[in-house]
């Protein structure tokens, strides 16, 4: 039935905000994860989201949406001079991860209020529906 | 021959076929906010439901089957891109594609779920006008 669609897609939704905060979290904690070599070193991960429409023809006009794929940040790994690091490689260089902090806050952000637009959408259409039961009642 | 019912519901159930409708597209549009080259889409209500009062009476006449409706109404929006579902126009396009505003949406989707409840509260009323006629009390 074509209303329950509309479940379909805020889940969708908010399972693919999900997946954005899980980037947003793990890049935040490996922000400071050092490691010897730049191509060891943590990469930012962001995910890439797609509209998947229903097949033609079914009874559904909106478009879910899907997680694509997750990529991984190319920007450069920085070399920091630390000759204490364990991790320090011959010359006494770490290479730290290459996540930008205020850039994961603005998506975190971004895919919290996301989310929240995704439940409010849910928590609407649970009511009219509820209210539609009780048609004629 | 119309039934004598359908004169006497009006435009109601067919406006909150349109609003549950809507709703979903309004939903896919919320739910993909932050899909790359999503183009948010909508439907021009006005029209739709003249579309639909038009569709209804010519299926009406032509089979009488109860589906006749439904069919008309899907086959028109359902399967998108064609003349009722319409492609939004941006006010402020985002540099990844996406057409999606969702304060825009928000307010579309807020005003759609008041109409749906408004269509009906109207065929509750009308039930129960008809109920007091048949009882008698």
């Amino acid at each position: 039935m074509s209303s329950f669609n509309i479940f379909d897609i805020a889940g969708s939704g908010m399972s693919a905000q999900t997946v954005r905060l899980n980037t947003t979290a793990s890049n935040l904690a490996n922000a400071d994860s050092v490691s010897t070599k730049p191509e060891d070193a943590y990469k930012a991960r962001h995910p890439v989201f797609k509209s998947v429409q229903a097949a033609l023809g079914a009874q559904s006009a909106g478009a879910k949406v899907q997680v694509a794929g997750i990529t991984q940040s190319t920007a450069e790994s920085q070399a920091r001079y630390e000759p204490g690091n364990p991790l320090a490689n011959a010359d006494g260089y770490v290479y730290t991860s290459n996540v930008n902090t205020v850039e994961e806050m603005v998506d975190m952000i971004s895919a919290s209020r996301s989310y929240q637009n995704n439940v409010e959408v849910m928590n609407t259409s649970k009511d009219m529906m509820l209210a539609t039961l009780k048609l004629g009642q | 021959m119309p039934m004598p019912l359908d004169s006497y519901l009006g435009v109601h159930p067919q406006a909150l076929k349109l609003s549950a409708q809507r709703n979903e597209l309004l939903a896919a549009n919320l739910a993909n906010a932050d899909t790359p080259n999503y183009k948010a889409r909508d439907v021009d209500f006005k029209s739709a439901l003249a579309t639909a009062n038009g569709a209804s009476k010519l299926a009406m006449t032509q089979t009488g089957t109860p589906h006749a409706q439904t069919i008309a109404l899907t086959q028109n929006s359902g399967t998108g891109g064609d003349a009722q579902t319409l492609y939004r126009v941006p006010l402020a396009p985002s540099l990844d594609g996406n057409t999606v505003d969702a304060q825009v949406e928000q307010a579309n989707f807020a005003q759609n779920a008041i109409r749906y409840q408004a269509s009906l509260q109207f065929l509750n009323g009308k039930f129960r006008s008809l109920m007091t006629a048949i009882t008698g009390q």
